[in-house]
């Protein structure tokens, strides 16, 4: 691509003239407005700008996006999305999904697209039910809890996106919540200027079926409490007063408050996101208080089409075929007279 | 072509099977090969097919071990790889146990004596020695010392262990071949020097162990006659011998190149169709992306994907893999987006039989998917021609703005014959659809009167953005529309654009009888096997009243299916399937009789059971 300069977007240059049709309240809005404030901030123009997603609520989000895009069918996002970004590697490409598309009916693509390291960007929507079947239990349900498919509560346990993707040799993963758009917004940037793929969970309320799912940790009154935002080379300190850290007491990850027990701030993990080893990464994808919010992981890494664009650059140098004539008439071939 | 009957005339054939068959490690692969090679180089018609045996590695000797290559040489048109065989080359017992039943009465076998040993005989599951107890009376057993006499040709070569020593004694048979055959061993010999080139001892023990085998029959009395095949009268040009799936990865190549736009490949391997991708990721020189996805699923959505940003974007699979992708082939209808899906069919239902071929995924191509969701589907119908019909599946994908299913099958995947090489230079125009400059309203949508093919906006191109996706459409604006009338005039629409690709492709043509009493109807990859059928039957016996026309494009059909149809008092719709053509043509041409010849064992049509019922016909 030519380098000119990028044109100067607002907000609504990314603004579809689609009516936008979810539920009022629902956390879905606040992603859209943090994608669509976003995306002016990326430096990238707008016809280079492809949303893929599955199907879902979340699923509806390209229509909403004044950019090219695919609503494809249930969990066969990332296929799509490779395919595009194989086809052109220009492009920046984004897999709209949620817990049931993701996770559920998806899964396999899931894993297989995190661990290839295409330079793409997957936000997940986590309600943990499915919202467009209306309320069955997911593969992030918790056990217990009663839906439409599990009116005597639920008895398979969840997993955590975070883990499986981690697990699938995933180099970016986020988690934000879903009443959080300052900070969502400033994650998508990031993630668009990760080379790689980059995941994005976001805790997001389902005001019909799961109301209140996050409340405990996203609720403004507590979040500061029970939430820590990560941010890399920053010690891990959280709380109202910033008073609480973590430290690493053998293989656990322990909640101190600083000030306490002879507990100063140099005690504190400093946050690498940069880290190859996931194993810290892991530890605080599983925390259950306080709950990892921010950059958890950006480890950088040759992606997919670097990697194919490398080799082919390779063969095409070393190889006598330049046309197809070139390998047909080669070799074996016979005159008939 | 001359209309001549055969005569039996011993040292002038106008076409000789033959049937290299052994252990896995025997190499009968490469003899086969290397005998087709010399001889369409000499100037014969070919046309082969490989059996190998279904496991990886089978226990040696075994029955289920026996690898095989049969190819049908001959100086006249051949089109197919023959059914019963004039000579059997057979390395092993088990190999003469599985296939002496193909051998015709009174015809040869020759056996490697040596490896007829007490335990090979038991493994093959033999009583009796079979060279002794009479067996094979009635047939002429040539029996050759093999493993003996390749041993003592290489006992002055330096270097050479005993396993080589052992596996080149495919070279011994392949030589007396040669000789019996008249053909010269210069190909073969020139093959050695490229494949071993920084391994001289190969060189010279292979070359040693061809020669050998070829002055051996010389020089053996049991040979008591040679035979000569002429050169087959072929429109002149340069060849080369290529197998189906090759020839389907060419073809892509090919229309790649001729578009102008990049090849897409999402694949995941399943037989018989893997060849495929694995001759296409080869040519990353002609910046060919073949992607190896998680799974079927993914194969066909990158392949969308691709599509969507402007590749010319390909997937391949076999039935049950077919069966996978339906709900994704669904969304690429729906949005109306070019994609070529091969399916090179085998033995079903489910897992079926994986290594046989089979007419069956024509219904499944056809309406296997949920709601109404047409899509072209053609089929190719030899070896060399799944070149045209690849090429073609990529031209109609691209001007039309749909899915095209190309159909091929395990039988001329796996065959090779000769292919007279085209240039890309000299192949149809491919117009793709492609916009750049926008106009005001211009909608996804946007349809060509004379196609109603939508135009393609590709990401990256300013002012198209636009969303597509499987809910459906409103006719003008391509905005998400529930409304029931709108529903009802783009299903119409997507079934009238596949419609009107019968304006884009060539009319039948009836080969024999132009009208008279029986009309022969084939599709796909029966061609060879009912077209020497109708030949014999009409060159040989002195039928002038029967008419053969075969179906390479079957959504749409051509537009003068119905007036040839009209011309025979009888159709006779022959597949290897249980009737799914003939259901097709039934519910399209209802005014009409059809009758049906279906087998459904996993093998092609053979000449002698066709000829029998089309004469129950007349």
């Amino acid at each position: 691509m030519e380098a000119t300069a990028v044109k100067k977007y607002t907000y609504k240059d990314f603004v579809s003239d689609q009516e936008v049709r979810w539920c009022p309240g629902c956390d879905d809005y606040v992603i859209l407005n943090s994608m669509q404030k976003a995306l002016p901030e990326m430096g990238v123009e707008k016809e280079n700008v492809v949303f893929v997603s599955g199907i879902g609520c979340s699923s509806r989000f390209p229509y909403y996006m004044n950019t090219y895009g695919v609503h494809s069918i249930h969990g066969r996002a990332p296929g799509i999305a490779t395919g595009v970004k194989l086809a052109n590697p220009d492009l920046s490409v984004w897999i709209i999904t949620g817990d049931g598309d993701a996770t559920a009916i998806g899964g396999n693509h899931f894993i297989h697209v995190l661990r290839r390291n295409i330079n793409l960007n997957i936000v997940l929507f986590n309600n943990e039910i499915y919202g467009l079947t209306k309320g069955q239990f997911s593969p992030t349900s918790v056990v217990g809890q009663k839906t439409k498919s599990s009116p005597y509560g639920n008895t398979q346990p969840p997993f955590s996106p975070g883990e499986l993707a981690l697990g699938a040799n995933a180099r970016f993963y986020a988690r934000i919540g879903g009443n959080n758009p300052k900070a969502m917004t400033q994650i998508f940037i990031e993630a668009h200027r990760f080379k790689g793929t980059s995941l994005i969970e976001v805790l997001q309320n389902c005001v019909i079926f799961n109301d209140g799912c996050f409340t405990d940790v996203t609720d403004k009154e507590v979040k500061d409490d029970k939430q820590i935002y990560l941010e890399h080379g920053k010690p891990m300190i959280f709380g109202k007063n910033a008073e609480k850290g973590l430290v690493l007491r053998g293989l656990k990850l322990e909640v101190v408050t600083i000030g306490e027990n002879g507990i100063t701030e140099k005690d504190i993990l400093v946050h690498d996101a940069k880290e190859k080893d996931p194993t810290l990464h892991q530890m605080l994808i599983r925390l259950a208080y306080p709950i990892a919010t921010g950059i958890v992981r950006a480890f950088d890494d040759v992606t997919l089409e670097e990697r194919e664009d490398e080799l082919t650059k390779k063969i095409k140098a070393g190889s006598k075929y330049k046309k197809t004539d070139d390998l047909f008439f080669s070799g074996e071939t016979y005159e008939v007279k | 072509m001359s209309i001549e009957s055969i005569k039996p005339a011993p040292k002038e054939l106008e076409g000789v099977v033959i049937r290299f068959v052994g252990d896995s490690g025997d190499g009968m692969q490469l003899t086969g090969t290397q005998f087709t090679d010399t001889s369409a180089m000499f100037g014969n018609d070919v046309s082969t097919f490989p059996n190998y045996p279904a496991e990886i590695r089978a226990p040696q000797g075994s029955l289920y071990g026996v690898s095989g290559f049969q190819v049908h040489i001959g100086s006249v048109e051949v089109s197919t790889p023959g059914d019963s065989v004039d000579l059997l080359v057979a390395m092993n017992p088990a190999g003469l146990k599985t296939n002496l039943y193909a051998l015709k009465k009174g015809h040869t076998v020759i056996v490697d004596k040596d490896a007829f040993t007490k335990k090979n005989l038991e493994k093959a599951f033999y009583e009796t020695n079979p060279l002794e107890d009479g067996s094979l009376d009635g047939y002429h057993v040539i029996e050759v010392d093999m493993s003996t006499l390749t041993k003592e040709a290489l006992k002055d070569v330096d270097g050479l262990d005993n396993k080589t020593i052992t596996r080149s004694k495919n070279m011994f048979s392949l030589g007396m071949v040669y000789w019996m055959y008249h053909r010269s061993t210069e190909h073969t010999i020139d093959f050695f020097n490229k494949k071993f080139k920084s391994k001289p001892e190969l060189i010279e023990a292979n070359t040693k162990v061809l020669n050998a085998g070829y002055y051996y029959a010389e020089t053996l009395e049991l040979i008591s006659n040679s035979y000569t095949i002429s050169p087959a009268k072929m429109v002149p040009g340069t060849y080369r011998i290529i197998m189906g799936n090759t020839a389907t990865a060419w073809g892509l190549l090919a229309a790649s190149e001729k578009s102008g736009l990049e090849l897409f490949l999402g694949s995941y391997p399943i037989t018989p169709a893997t060849d495929i991708l694995h001759e296409l990721v080869k040519h990353k020189h002609f910046g060919v992306k073949a992607f190896q996805a998680e799974d079927e699923i993914a194969g066909i959505c990158s392949a969308i994907g691709a599509s969507f940003a402007g590749d010319l974007a390909i997937t391949t699979t076999s039935g049950p893999g077919l069966a996978l992708k339906g709900e994704a082939l669904g969304l690429a209808m729906m949005i109306e987006l070019p994609l070529v899906v091969i399916n090179v069919q085998r033995g079903g239902p489910s897992t079926g039989l994986p290594t046989k071929t089979e007419q069956s995924d024509l219904l499944q191509a056809m309406y296997g998917r949920n709601g109404e969701s047409p899509v072209v589907v053609i089929a190719a119908s030899t070896p060399a021609d799944c070149f045209n019909y690849a090429y073609e599946a990529a031209r109609l994908a691209l001007e039309h703005m749909t899915p095209v299913i190309l159909l091929t099958d395990g039988y001329i995947a796996n065959g090779s014959a000769p292919w007279k090489i085209q240039s890309v230079a000299d192949m149809p125009e491919i117009k793709n659809r492609k916009v750049t400059k926008f106009t005001e309203n211009w909608h996804p949508y946007k349809r060509d009167a004379k196609t109603l093919a939508r135009e393609w906006a590709v990401p990256g191109t300013s002012g198209f953005e636009h969303r597509v996706g499987g809910l459906e459409k409103d006719s003008v604006t391509g905005n998400v529309s529930y409304v029931p009338e709108n529903h009802e005039t783009m299903t119409h629409t997507r079934a009238e654009k596949i419609r009107l690709v019968q304006n884009n492709i060539p009319n039948l043509k009836v080969e024999f009888a132009q009208q008279g009493d029986l009309l022969v109807v084939g599709w796909g990859g029966t061609y060879g096997t009912l077209h020497s059928a109708v030949k014999q039957i009409t060159e040989e016996e002195g039928f002038n009243n029967i008419g053969f026309v075969h179906f390479n494009y079957i959504n749409p059909m051509p537009k003068n299916t119905e007036e040839i149809f009209a011309k025979f008092k009888k159709i006779i719709v022959c597949e290897l399937n249980s009737g799914q053509f003939a259901f097709i043509l039934k519910a399209n041409f209802g005014k009409f009789d059809f009758q049906q010849i279906n087998k459904v064992q996993g093998l092609p049509f053979s000449n002698d059971e066709l000829i029998q019922k089309f004469k129950q016909l007349l």
